[in-house]
């Protein structure tokens, strides 16, 4: 295998294992180790993409999470990832990932014409082209926009992969492995407290990585691995890597994304994906470290200019040269680090540097090495298309304003280093207000606002030795805080070569007669000319010039673009950066995957699902079943080729006709226990229940404050202080903090205590005919008759050897009982039931059932009961007292609700009786009439009626009362169906109510 | 995430509680005669601060028991916590 790029013997690659790999379908081979950017520069490949807007040629910026470019997309296991960075993603067998923002291909795109029409995609070009006609939106210009934003396409198919979530607590949260993040950990560690040290990249270490320091007599990298393998080995350190710390929340809560298998061609069974960690923590230290700014100057884009410490990185760490012919530009003494080891790997850099006479420990270590270096000296522009391929350079005035001397000279990479900028997101997220260091010229945290303190370079402290000691102190103080052992550790000696002042300037000027595209961001194309061009159109606040230009947007969020920006609005405002301020830094700090964030919380796990215990039953018996809020609810049971409709017909028949027994097992039940609970419950409930006698249920509504109908359901009372109340299935919740706010916070002077008891208790209903003659026979020592258990009666007996309740309640309008077991006993309950049963031709019915047996009766449930109806609107002001108080009673009185012509609860009826109405039309006098027609109503629900068979619906419509036997329509303009029908009684069956007292 | 410290309980997680809004409302009794405007008061009016403000908090997968935060509603700091009937300082 020969990679061009590859240097022999340098970098921490393991060389013993090669791995292949395909990037646009053309193989290549790297190391362990490597990542896809690094692999791809040793074999010479620095044309990766294109950009956003213009569609220009992208190659490698940087060497970690600030890369604005190389953006990829991976797939894998045939699925899709977009948005991989290449300088972030390790290779691995197999691995598969392709170009995007370009077609055909990479390295001919058809897109790249934008580039020559650049004079018509200003900033703004979007807010000025899409705006009229209104007409061109839908058709022309949306699918325009979607078809060009975004990089790569997210698979539209189920992500098989496994994420998780973790919830963590510890002392001290260390976010960053470089000197900062050891010291400190290590301090804190030693100190007894619980550490989580966490690392984005897969190796630990930061700076100390490429810097050519030393700390107690050993070299940054053998410190380094000594403090992590003592970290490891302690009880109380948690230490990770390929772990990136992305948003700091309240209360001290930060969540890290930990990225445990795409390194791994295959997800290990067991392992996940990512894991997002939850992790609270008493206090923590921000060692982020600080990213490399970019210096500004013609074409900077071009392939081949990237950042002076990523070159010394691909070097250092990888093994690879970015360049043969490297061309250090720099304002600073980094870019003679990078210099320094491209010349020790046999290089021969050229240093241009824009100060015009600085010295230091490491200039005059590069004038040593014979290395060639320019003072004064700035690159005007990169030439080269998909490449460089020289640069024009030039000499530079000292008021840095004119250029002289301008030639051209052979390179193929031009190495940028415009200082530092600490990285203060996790700071400033966490509601640190952030200072100007004018030293540093950039943002560094200011007082702490959470139990937050930022460390190292992040704050911008940029010498190894006060790093070192800082972190040291700091990791002492904060865990000392916590722990209080005052076991102190010793500061090692630090040896480093001493830099001097970096220079100001950042921007390179225009030679006479060219407008070279100067970019100060790299992902979205916005250059010099474009704040120029949106403070000149008058935006001021630098949070409007980022939304118009689209500066420091993007999945970089701008971490290599932003200063410079701030610096361009200043300069040109007339302002210092400070005054000018920055854009608002919000999680999360780099990208994370929407599965990581969903978890585990997909499919059937985003919600619990609960099942009655007859459950098991209900599927060996063809049950089809429903959501029913958590629950799982047989709908209908299937018997041959039957669909919905024809299952649910022949079930709710059968109970009109023989019986049927249903599943309520869901239903809410709360226990109401204690001297109190009468009046409690005559406080809750609309009607009165001062004189429910024991062994009695009575049916009750429940109001909100605001007068509407909360919920409904029987409440039996089982002894002198104890009623057994149920509640709808949806509505169990929230009835009962309802319940547990009024008793503690509104009356706790009543003596009184609510639980639920819904899982407790397993319920049948049995309702139809002959339930009666059931209910004899499954207790042959109860007196069941219409005298012993009268109609909301209430007894207790046992069901073949085990406890039962039997509660004569109906839904159904049948004549109906509900008998509740222990839950343990459900199952059994339930077999008996249609083992008994089977000689009164009972069948199981489901809720679609269920359905159309309430509907037929003008029962309401949760259709009508639907947050806007006052007990008036559902027919149930024969419930409300006129004599006592309760909850809610007083909004009754409003105007609103006493007008007479407020909307009620009718059944009706399509006249041509076949026609089924669809739920939720419109009830209207004409349809014919001008929109928007009039709206006398709406169909709450509808149903195939067994009792007459024709349909039949409940309506809930304008002055209801009033209005049975007319002739109305209703109306669907979903389903484009106009319907005449006429307004009936909702009582549709049985008004009388006969069959449920017979 | 809010870490809230319940008085019954401990600190706790946001995500064990519900939110019950403002705690300084006071049902008026039952059985008073009172205006439509006092009435309209209790039920829909509520203050919205910026700053300190006294909230209800359910603790729904803890104790259930509720709770009366007193809460910085701009920077999230929480002050002190109360048990329903407690009384406020």
């Amino acid at each position: 295998m020969s990679q061009d790029f590859r240097l022999d013997n340098v970098g921490m690659v393991n060389r013993e294992k090669k791995i292949s790999f395909k990037f646009n379908g053309k193989k290549y081979f790297g190391f362990e180790g490597d990542t896809i950017a690094s692999a791809l520069i040793a074999n010479g490949v620095h044309l990766v993409g294109r950009s956003f807007k213009y569609h220009r040629p992208r190659g490698f910026f940087g060497v970690g999470v600030d890369e604005p470019y190389a953006i990829l997309q991976l797939d894998r296991n045939n699925e899709r990832d977009p948005n991989i960075r290449a300088t972030e993603q390790e290779i691995f067998e197999g691995l598969e990932v392709k170009s995007v923002n370009c077609w055909p291909s990479v390295n001919f795109d058809i897109g790249a014409i934008n580039n020559f029409l650049k004079m018509f995609f200003p900033a703004g070009f979007y807010y000025k082209t899409f705006m009229w006609p209104p007409s061109f939106w839908y058709k022309i210009y949306e699918p325009f926009i979607r078809m060009a934003a975004g990089f790569g396409e997210a698979s539209i198919k189920h992500d098989k992969e496994r994420y998780e979530h973790k919830y963590e607590y510890c002392d001290l949260l260390i976010t960053g492995s470089g000197p900062s993040g050891l010291a400190s950990a290590y301090a804190a560690a030693k100190n007894g407290a619980r550490v989580i040290l966490a690392e984005d990249k897969p190796r630990f270490g930061g700076s100390l990585l490429t810097s050519d320091v030393n700390i107690g007599n050993q070299t940054g990298v053998e410190w380094t691995e000594k403090i992590i393998a003592e970290l490891k080995s302690m009880p109380n350190v948690t230490v990770k890597n390929r772990s990136q710390v992305f948003g700091y929340y309240d209360h001290n809560m930060l969540v890290m994304s930990e990225r445990i298998s795409d390194h791994l061609p295959k997800t290990q069974k067991y392992l996940p994906k990512q894991r997002l960690w939850y992790i609270r923590a008493n206090e923590v230290l921000i060692s982020s470290g600080s990213i490399e700014r970019p210096l500004v100057f013609g074409n900077n884009d071009t392939p081949g200019v990237m950042l002076s410490s990523a070159a010394k990185e691909y070097m250092k760490v990888y093994g690879v040269l970015v360049g043969k012919k490297p061309l250090i530009f720099t304002n600073n003494d980094s870019g003679y680090e990078t210099a320094i080891e491209f010349k020790k790997n046999g290089v021969n850099p050229i240093i241009l540097d824009t100060r015009s006479n600085p010295s230091s420990d490491i200039i005059t270590e590069a004038k040593n090495l014979n290395i060639e270096i320019k003072f004064s000296y700035v690159v005007v522009a990169a030439k080269g298309y998909k490449k460089v391929k020289s640069a024009d350079i030039a000499k530079i005035s000292d008021d840095k304003k004119e250029l002289f001397n301008i030639e051209n000279i052979k390179c193929d990479c031009i190495c940028v280093s415009g200082f530092w900028t600490p990285s203060i997101h996790l700071a400033s997220q966490s509601g640190n207000k952030s200072k100007f260091n004018e030293k540093i010229d950039a943002f560094v945290p200011d007082k702490s606002k959470q139990q937050e303190n930022t460390i190292g370079s992040a704050n911008g402290i940029f010498t190894l030795e006060e790093t070192i000691k800082d972190a040291f102190d700091k990791g002492f103080d904060v865990s000392n805080k916590i722990t209080e052992k005052n076991n102190k550790v010793s500061v090692p000696t630090v040896v480093e070569k001493k830099s001097t002042d970096h220079d100001k300037f950042w921007c390179v000027p225009l030679p006479k007669g060219k407008s070279y595209k100067r970019f100060l961001d790299f992902q979205n194309d916005v250059a010099v000319s474009d704040i120029e061009l949106a403070l000149r159109e008058g935006f001021r606040s630098i949070e409007h010039v980022k939304r118009y230009t689209t500066l420091g947007m993007a999945t970089d969020q701008g971490k290599t673009s932003n200063l410079n920006g701030l610096q361009l609005v200043s300069d040109i405002e007339n302002k210092v950066v400070p005054q000018v301020g920055h854009t608002t830094f919000r999680p999360p700090y780099t990208p994370v995957s929407i599965g990581a964030i969903v978890g585990r919380e997909v499919g059937k796990h985003s919600k619990p699902t609960r099942k009655s215990p007859m459950h098991s039953w209900h599927e060996k018996n063809n049950a089809v079943f429903v959501d029913a809020g958590v629950w799982l609810r047989p709908r209908y049971y299937k018997q041959g080729n039957e669909g919905l409709f024809e299952a649910s017909k022949r079930e709710a028949k059968n109970v009109r006709q023989n019986v049927g027994v249903c599943d309520v097992t869901t239903l809410g039940k709360i226990d109401v226990k204690g001297p109190d609970a009468a009046e409690f419950l005559n406080r809750v409930y609309t009607n009165a229940w001062l004189k429910l006698p024991v062994g009695k249920a009575r049916y009750g509504v429940m109001l909100r404050e605001d007068g509407i109908v909360m919920d409904d359901g029987t409440t039996t009372r089982i002894s002198e202080n104890h009623y057994h109340m149920t509640t709808t299935t949806a509505q169990a919740a929230n009835v009962l903090s309802h319940l547990e706010y009024y008793l503690q916070l509104v009356w706790p002077e009543l003596n009184v205590n609510v639980v639920s008891t819904t899982e407790q208790w397993a319920g049948a209903a049995i309702a139809g005919p002959n339930s009666r003659k059931l209910l004899m026979k499954l207790f042959p020592d109860l007196d069941v008759s219409n005298e012993g258990l009268p109609f909301m009666g209430y007894k207790e007996a046992d069901l073949f050897g085990v406890p039962a309740k039997i509660y004569r309640i109906s839904f159904s309008g049948e004549l109906a009982y509900e008998i509740n077991v222990e839950s343990d006993n459900g199952y059994f309950m339930w077999e008996k039931i249609m083992e008994v049963g089977q000689e009164f031709q009972i069948q199981p019915y489901g809720t679609e059932a269920l359905s159309t047996l309430r509907i037929e009766m003008g029962h309401v449930a949760g259709s009508e009961l639907d947050g806007r109806t006052i007990p008036y609107d559902a027919s149930l002001e024969g419930l409300v007292s006129k004599k006592k108080d309760f909850i809610g009673k007083r909004s009754l009185n409003r105007s609103a609700f006493t007008s007479t012509d407020r909307e009620k609860l009718v059944g009706i009826v399509p006249i041509d009786k076949t026609t089924s109405i669809p739920e939720g039309s419109y009830i209207v006098k004409d349809p014919k009439a001008k929109l928007p027609n009039p709206k006398l109503g709406h169909v709450s629900a509808s149903c195939w009626s067994v009792e007459y068979d024709n349909p039949f619906s409940l309506a809930i419509i304008k002055d209801g009362k009033n209005m049975i036997g007319q002739k109305l329509f209703a109306m669907s303009p979903l389903k484009n169906k106009t319907i005449p029908v006429e307004i009936v009684s909702s009582h549709y069956v049985d008004p009388e109510g006969k069959r449920v007292r017979s | 995430m809010l870490y809230i410290n319940c008085p019954h309980c401990g600190l706790r997680s946001q995500n064990e509680f519900a939110y019950g809004g403002d705690a300084t409302v006071k049902r008026p009794e039952l059985n008073k005669e009172i205006s439509d405007q006092e009435w309209d008061n209790f039920v829909y009016l509520r203050k919205s601060p910026r700053g300190k403000h006294l909230e209800l908090w359910h603790h729904i997968s803890g104790c259930r028991q509720w709770i009366k935060v007193e809460r910085d509603t701009s920077t999230h700091e929480i002050f002190k916590t109360y048990k329903a009937n407690e009384a406020i300082e």
